[in-house]
């Protein structure tokens, strides 16, 4: 046997087992965080003398245990999957972008805003329906696209920028709610005319849930394809690992970067549009949910991995769907969830120390590192 | 508007920006800090929010409302310095954490509050500065409450200390360069620690202000995001003390166009001057970011201006 056709085997072997190896440590490593969140809330929930086990227990039959409490979960899913998507996709090209609810609220909002005059005019339900996606995706895209505008041409942080323009979207919703497009017959809670039954989006065939979910899943599945397999998603995600290496290679970064951003506004102004067209009927302050921070989560345990945001915002929408049963059989304050959420939070950005650092998910010794 | 209504208003504006500047003044006196030992956190609104808590129910329980500010202080600091021992963490991104941190703390907040919501606490009193001017308008907006001195007179101190002690170079030597501050045998991880934790007392007293004073009582909605406009505040005073009293001051006068327009009968447009202080930060912000001066006196080692 010569010495050149030993290694060329081996190498072989050896790339798959380095595969293998990654994915085990990109499982593991999150996995290991939600079992060490669950554990710091039990102590938390110990210490105020409530069982962690009933909790747990509640979070599993409120989430998943009747096909009532599954459609549940998958219901307030579908918003979280976009939001997660709309944190994601910027993720990748290495930009923080934390305005995700506020595209979320400006799409509901001109969702119901062009709905107005086509159901006034009685326009058929398949054309308004697509008009107020479209307008809810622009106009999200267009408020993170902004984000990602200023942070590319006027070196402004993309962070503080995407999160004051979502209070100015909240802003703009309610100016104009409150004024202008306010339906006269919402007294106690300001409110766009509502689009009524006829408009409204349909569940899912079979299933008590509306097609925001399926869009989603579509949506999650079409950005993974771009992110991963195409060029758009190589050199976006080159501009991610290093900035200046991708200009020096001569790639379109200000494109790159305004139109991940866009991408990001359209994903959460499309869940804007399902909470209008799906739940709300209307657009009011009931948009401003906390979704797109919820979603901020979601990407981060997916590892800003558009296919695995799938199971995640399912697992979130699981918990969210559980907060009313644990509010009413364990007297807790509904606010029970959003500790849970900041605990897993904290602890997954502390577990990002870990990849790296354990023996086992590492490479065999490559030739004589020391 | 004729000119009696225009005083009024600008009255108004005046004591609108003493009362809703300072807790504008102590997130960004906290942030300053931590900035400029080289590290930035965005979490201070959930130091903030949990402070504001912290604070209503000591004062509810114990009668005394200073003491309610401390112990919303000794939570900021408990945040504070989680976050500043996480952020020593190899491969943690401190801009992340700061977003964890704020869901953190305000869920904490929100918690730990529910009881809080419906009973009264004692609250802090206000300092009548415009007795003498016998026009009750001004009088009422010169109500001064003695946190906004406090906080004057930390933001002197911090830009004296900042200049002319020997702490104050280390803090600014480890901002401007961590391998220099190495070099000089100074442990960055403990100094950036501490400058973050001391960043998170100084947020939780601003939240403590919230619920004490002005709105004065604890709900859910009681912060509209001061925390993280702070941070760009921070930004806009370049970094400097003295100069986050006038850009909170600032501040405190564009959230108050909104409310005093509205107490002379221009309620049109109310929901629009709300957004204001947002609309005046992110325009800042991008005045700041494109001149240089602000990219020189940045720290060097901040994330956020690299």
């Amino acid at each position: 046997m010569t010495a050149e056709a030993v290694p060329a085997s081996a190498i072989l072997l050896r790339s798959g087992n380095v595969r293998v190896k990654k994915l085990a440590e990109t499982i593991a490593i999150p996995l290991g965080a939600l079992l060490a969140s669950a554990v710091l809330f039990s102590i938390f929930l110990l210490l105020l003398g409530k069982s962690p086990i009933e909790f747990f227990a509640l979070v599993w039959t409120g989430g998943f245990g009747s096909s009532f409490a599954i459609q549940q979960s998958l219901q307030r899913a579908a918003p979280l999957l976009l939001t997660g998507l709309a944190f994601a996709i910027p993720a990748r090209i290495g930009l923080t972008i934390i305005g995700g609810e506020g595209a979320l609220v400006l799409g509901g909002f001109a969702a119901a805003a062009i709905a107005i005059p086509l159901v006034s005019n009685s326009a058929p339900a398949f054309l308004t329906l697509p008009i107020m996606a479209i307008f809810a995706m622009s106009a999200g895209g267009i408020w993170i696209g902004l984000a990602g505008w200023l942070r590319h041409y006027r070196g402004v942080n993309e962070t503080i920028s995407s999160l004051l323009l979502s209070y100015i979207a909240i802003a703009i919703m309610n100016f104009f709610v409150e004024g202008m497009l306010r339906d006269p017959s919402s007294a106690n809670k300001p409110s766009t005319m509502p689009i009524g039954d006829a408009y409204k989006v349909g569940n899912i065939p079979g299933l008590d849930v509306h097609w925001g979910l399926a869009a989603g899943i579509l949506l999650a599945v079409v950005l993974y394809i771009l992110m991963s397999r195409t060029t758009f998603g190589f050199a976006a995600r080159m501009t991610g690992g290093n900035p200046r290496a991708a200009l020096a290679q001569g790639l379109p970064v200000g494109f790159l970067i305004v139109s991940c951003c866009m991408i990001a506004g359209a994903c959460a102004g499309l869940a804007g549009f399902f909470e209008v067209a799906a739940i709300h009927g209307q657009a009011n302050a009931s948009l401003v949910a906390g979704y797109g921070f919820t979603g901020i989560l979601v990407a981060f345990l997916a590892r800003h991995n558009p296919l695995v945001i799938i199971p995640v915002a399912v697992l979130f929408g699981a918990i969210a769907a559980s907060g009313g049963v644990i509010q009413r059989r364990m007297a807790m304050p509904d606010a029970t969830v959003l500790v849970l959420q900041g605990i897993l939070f904290v602890v997954l950005l502390v577990s990002e120390t870990f990849y790296g650092r354990f023996k086992i998910f590492q490479p065999g010794r490559t030739g004589d590192r020391t | 508007m004729d000119s009696s209504a225009i005083v009024t208003v600008l009255i108004a504006m005046l004591g609108g920006a003493i009362r809703v500047s300072t807790p504008f003044m102590f997130v960004a006196l906290g942030e300053t800090l931590t900035e400029k030992s080289g590290r930035i956190n965005l979490g201070l609104e959930g130091n903030l929010v949990l402070g504001a808590m912290v604070a209503y129910a000591i004062s509810f329980h114990t009668g005394s409302p200073w003491l309610g500010v401390l112990a919303a202080g000794v939570a900021g600091l408990i945040l504070g310095a989680l976050h500043g021992y996480i952020c020593k963490l190899p491969k943690v991104n401190d801009i992340a954490v700061g977003i964890a941190f704020m869901s953190f703390g305000t869920g904490l907040a929100f918690f730990f509050g529910k009881p809080y919501i419906q009973p009264s606490a004692p609250r802090l009193e206000s300092i009548p500065l415009g007795n003498w001017t016998g026009n009750p308008a001004l009088a009422q907006a010169l109500q001064v409450n003695p946190l906004f001195f406090v906080g004057i007179v930390l933001a002197v101190a911090m830009a004296w200390a900042l200049r002319n002690t020997r702490w104050g170079l280390i803090v600014r030597m480890t901002g401007d360069s961590a391998a220099s501050a190495k070099a000089m045998g100074v442990s960055v991880d403990l100094v950036r620690f501490l400058a973050t934790a001391a960043g998170g007392f100084l947020a939780g007293i601003g939240g403590a202000f919230l619920s004490l004073y002005y709105p004065g009582s604890w709900n859910q909605g009681l912060s509209s995001g001061q925390g993280l406009m702070a941070v760009a505040l921070v930004i806009f005073a370049r970094w400097n003390p003295i100069r986050c009293i006038f850009a909170a001051l600032l501040f405190g006068a564009a959230g108050a166009i909104g409310p005093a327009l509205q107490s002379v009968g221009i309620s049109q447009g109310y929901y629009f001057f709300n957004a204001a202080p947002y609309i005046l930060t992110l325009f800042i912000l991008i005045a700041s970011a494109s001149s240089k001066g602000a990219a020189r006196e940045a720290p060097g080692e901040l994330s956020i201006t690299k």
